[in-house]
C-alpha cells in the first residue's frame, strides 16, 4: 500500500523524499564517473592543479613566507586550505542560481517539493568536499604539516560554510527565475569574490587602511577561521564564525521565505 | 453520496503580468504595488470526481486543458478556489516524464520514480513491471537520448503507472506510440479503472475518449461549457469546431436523455429525414441483413454555392460505423436557388450487429463540415438493429461469414 502524499509544502513532505535525495547525490557521483576513464580521479586533480599552479605562479611573487608558519611548503599549505573553504561555497552557489531551469523540465511534469533540489546540490557538493578533505590532508602530511587539535573545529566551519552557500544559492536561485540577470551577476560577483578574499594572498599584504573593507566580506570570515585553524594552529574567530552562522541562517529563512512565495508563479514562468 | 476523490470547486487560473520585475518581489513581501495585469486562462471550474470514474476532456486548443490537468496534478496552483484530493495522483503531462537523455532509462526509472516520492525498494519491486511494458530490450541500460519517441513515451508511461494511482492523468500521450502500445495502455488503463482509479484523459482522439470515458467535460475559452456524457459532449465540441460567424448552435434533449445538437448557418435545413424498410414503410426497428432507405429532404434558405447532405451511422458510444456524403459520391446540388428542395434517398443493407444506432446528418457546400456547415445535427434518427433469422452472433457488424468444416 502506498501512501498518499498530501498536497502541502512542508519539511515533512521532504522527508518523505530523503531516499530520492540519496539516490540523486550517487546517481550525480555515477554520471560524472561513468563515460571518463579516470571517474572520481577528476574530482581531486582539478581542484589540485589549479593550487599547483597558483602554487608555481604566486609563490615567487609571494616570495615572503607566511609568519608564523615554519614550512617551505606554506605557501602551498595556505592555498589548499584557502580552496578548501572556496570550492564549495562555489559550487553551491553556482549550481543553486540556474537550480530551477536547469531542473524545468521536471518541475513541470512531476509535482514534488522542491526544496529537494537544493538539498541534493548540497549534499554533493558536501560528498565533493569531504574527498577533498581526505586528499588535503594527505597533501598536507607529504609537505609535513601536522594541523593541531584546533582541526577539530572544521567539521564547524565547514557546516557554517555550507549552510551560508546553501542561503545565498537558495536566494538567488529564486530570484534568477524571474530575472535572469541574477544568474550573470552572480558568476561576475564570485570571480570579484574570489579576488576580494584572501584566498592565494594573505590580508597582510593589503594596506592596512583598506583592510576594513574586506572585513565586510563573509567569505573573509570563512576563509580566515579556515586559515585559522588549519595554517595557523589558532583557534578559530568565535566572532566572526558567530557571524557567518547568523547571515547563514538569515539567508536560509530569506530563501526558504521566497521559494514559499514564488511557488504559485514560479511555475507559470519556468 | 461518498466522499469525491477530487473535488474542484471555482477553480480558476490567471497569469500576472507585473509592470516592474520588481513588483514580483515587493508582492512577495507584501508591500504595496500597482495592480498586476492578470490574464485568466481558466474561470470557475467546478466537477467533482468519483472513484472508477473516467472523464475526457475536450476542448480546442488554448481552452486551458492542460493548465486544468496541471493544477489537478499539483504541478501549478489555482489563483482563484480549491482542488480538494483524496488520493495520489499519477500524470503522464506533455509525452514526457521529465527524463533526462544523458541518464539511461534505468536511471532514469528511478529518478522520475524517486520524483512521484517512492523509495528504493518500491521502485526494484516495479521494476520488472516497468520493464516489462516498456519493451526496451538492451536499450533500458542506453541513455535516453538514443531512444525515439515512442520509446521514451513507452517508458513514460511504464513508469508513470507502475504504481496504481487514485487519478491517473493522461494528456495526450495516447497519441503517440504504435497500435500495439496504444492497445496495450488502453488495457493497463482499464484495469486501473477496474480497480477503481479515476481516470482524466486529454485527447483529440473522439474513439479514445468514446471508449474509455464514463464521462466528458468540454472547455472553452476558460470556461467549462458542457459536463455529461460524453456522446453529447463531443457533438457538441464537433458542432463548436465547426461554428462559424452566423451560425448558431441548439440542443435539444431527447425522449431517453440523450442530447441532440443542431448547428449551423441555417442557410439550408433538413426539412425531415425518415428510415424507411424494404417495404417504403417508416421503421425504427431493422433486422439484420434487410435493406433500408434513409430518406432526407432538404430546402436552401437561399441562393448556395452547392450543397451537398453528408450522413454518419453511430452506434451507442457516437463512433461512426459508416459515414460518406454527397461530394464523396460526385452527386453536389450545384448552386441551388432560394426555396429549392431535394429528397435524397440512400438505400444500404444493414450489415450490422444488434444494438442501437443513430444516424447524425450534415448539410454543407463541401466534403467537410468545415467547408460551410448549413446544418449538422447529431442524433437526427435513431434505430434498433435486431437479430430475426441470422445465426447468433458477436460484434458491431455484421460479416455473414461462410463455414467449412473438414474432418
Amino acid at each position: 500500500m502506498i501512501p498518499a502524499i498530501p498536497q502541502s509544502f512542508g519539511l515533512q513532505r521532504t522527508w518523505a523524499y530523503r531516499y530520492f535525495v540519496l539516490s540523486s547525490i550517487a546517481t550525480e557521483l555515477r554520471l560524472r564517473v561513468v563515460g571518463s576513464r579516470l571517474g572520481l580521479v577528476w574530482l581531486i586533480i582539478s581542484p589540485l592543479l589549479q593550487v599547483a599552479m597558483y602554487a608555481l605562479i604566486l609563490s615567487t611573487v609571494m616570495r615572503s613566507r607566511l609568519p608564523g608558519v615554519d614550512n617551505r611548503f606554506a605557501y602551498a599549505i595556505y592555498l589548499l586550505a584557502g580552496f578548501l573553504a572556496w570550492y564549495p561555497f562555489t559550487e553551491i552557489v553556482t549550481r543553486c542560481v540556474t537550480l530551477f531551469l536547469d531542473n524545468a523540465n521536471a518541475l513541470k511534469k512531476i509535482a514534488f517539493p522542491r526544496t529537494v533540489l537544493p538539498l541534493i546540490v548540497l549534499g554533493s557538493a558536501a560528498f565533493n568536499n569531504l574527498v577533498m578533505i581526505a586528499v588535503t590532508a594527505v597533501a598536507f602530511l607529504l609537505m609535513g604539516h601536522v594541523p593541531s587539535p584546533q582541526v577539530l573545529w572544521l567539521p564547524v566551519l565547514l557546516i557554517a560554510n555550507l549552510a551560508l552557500a546553501s542561503g545565498l544559492g537558495l536566494c538567488c536561485g529564486v530570484l534568477n527565475v524571474f530575472i535572469r540577470d541574477v544568474g550573470q551577476l552572480v558568476q561576475i560577483g564570485l570571480q570579484f569574490g574570489f579576488w576580494l578574499t584572501p584566498i592565494v594572498y594573505v590580508i597582510d599584504i593589503i594596506p592596512a587602511g583598506y583592510r576594513w573593507v574586506f572585513g565586510l566580506n563573509p567569505m573573509f570570515w570563512v576563509l580566515d577561521n579556515y586559515h585559522r585553524v588549519l595554517v595557523y594552529d589558532q583557534p578559530p574567530d568565535l566572532a566572526k564564525l558567530a557571524a557567518v552562522v547568523a547571515l547563514a541562517l538569515a539567508l536560509l529563512l530569506l530563501g526558504r521565505f521566497m521559494l514559499r512565495r514564488s511557488q504559485a508563479e514560479m511555475m507559470d514562468t519556468l | 453520496m461518498s466522499a469525491p476523490l477530487l473535488q474542484l470547486d471555482g477553480v480558476g487560473k490567471a497569469f500576472r503580468r507585473y509592470a516592474r520585475e520588481r513588483h514580483r518581489l515587493m508582492r512577495w513581501f507584501g508591500l504595496p504595488i500597482p495592480t498586476p495585469e492578470e490574464r485568466w486562462v481558466l474561470s470557475d471550474i467546478s466537477f467533482r470526481v468519483d472513484p472508477g470514474e473516467a472523464i475526457g476532456i475536450a476542448g480546442r486548443n488554448g481552452a486551458g486543458k492542460s493548465t486544468l490537468l496541471k493544477m489537478i496534478a499539483g504541478i501549478t496552483r489555482p489563483s482563484a478556489g480549491s482542488i480538494v484530493l483524496s488520493g495520489r495522483v499519477a500524470a503522464i503531462l506533455e509525452l514526457g516524464m521529465g527524463f533526462s537523455g544523458e541518464l539511461t532509462g534505468r536511471q532514469n526509472t528511478f529518478h522520475a520514480a524517486g520524483m512521484m516520492g517512492f523509495n528504493q525498494s518500491e521502485i526494484e519491486g516495479a521494476l520488472d513491471d516497468i520493464t516489462g511494458f516498456a519493451e526496451l530490450g538492451a536499450f533500458f541500460d542506453q541513455p535516453i537520448r538514443t531512444y525515439s519517441s515512442g520509446m521514451q513515451m513507452r517508458l513514460a508511461f511504464a513508469v508513470a503507472t507502475a504504481f496504481r494511482p487514485d487519478i491517473l492523468i493522461v494528456d495526450e500521450a495516447l497519441a503517440v506510440g504504435d497500435a500495439y502500445f496504444q492497445h496495450k495502455s488502453m488495457e493497463r488503463i482499464r484495469r486501473f479503472q477496474a480497480k477503481g482509479t479515476s481516470l482524466i484523459l486529454v485527447s483529440h482522439d473522439k474513439v479514445a475518449l468514446q471508449s474509455l470515458c464514463t464521462r466528458a467535460i468540454l472547455l472553452d475559452g476558460g470556461h467549462l461549457v458542457r459536463d455529461g456524457n460524453p456522446e453529447s459532449v463531443l457533438d457538441y465540441y464537433n458542432a463548436l469546431i465547426a461554428q462559424k460567424k452566423g451560425e448558431t448552435i441548439t440542443t435539444e434533449e431527447l425522449e431517453d436523455g440523450r442530447v441532440r445538437t443542431i448547428s449551423g448557418t441555417r442557410q439550408a435545413v433538413i426539412e425531415s429525414a425518415v428510415l424507411e424498410d424494404a417495404d417504403g414503410k417508416p421503421a425504427d426497428t431493422v433486422a439484420i441483413g434487410t435493406t433500408v432507405s434513409l430518406v432526407v429532404k432538404a430546402r436552401a434558405v437561399e441562393a448556395l454555392p452547392s450543397l451537398v447532405l453528408g450522413y454518419a451511422i453511430k452506434d451507442r458510444l457516437g463512433q461512426t460505423f459508416f459515414g460518406t456524403n454527397t461530394a464523396f459520391t460526385a452527386q453536389v446540388i450545384e448552386a441551388p436557388q432560394a426555396g429549392d428542395t431535394a429528397t435524397f434517398r440512400i438505400t444500404f443493407p444493414v450489415m450490422l450487429g444488434p444494438g442501437t444506432y443513430s444516424i447524425a446528418l450534415a448539410l454543407s457546400a463541401g466534403e467537410s463540415h468545415l467547408d460551410a456547415n448549413y446544418e449538422w445535427r447529431d442524433l437526427a434518427l435513431m434505430f434498433d438493429v435486431v437479430n430475426l433469422d441470422k445465426p447468433p452472433f458477436d460484434g458491431k457488424m455484421f460479416m455473414p461469414p461462410v463455414i467449412t468444416v473438414e474432418r
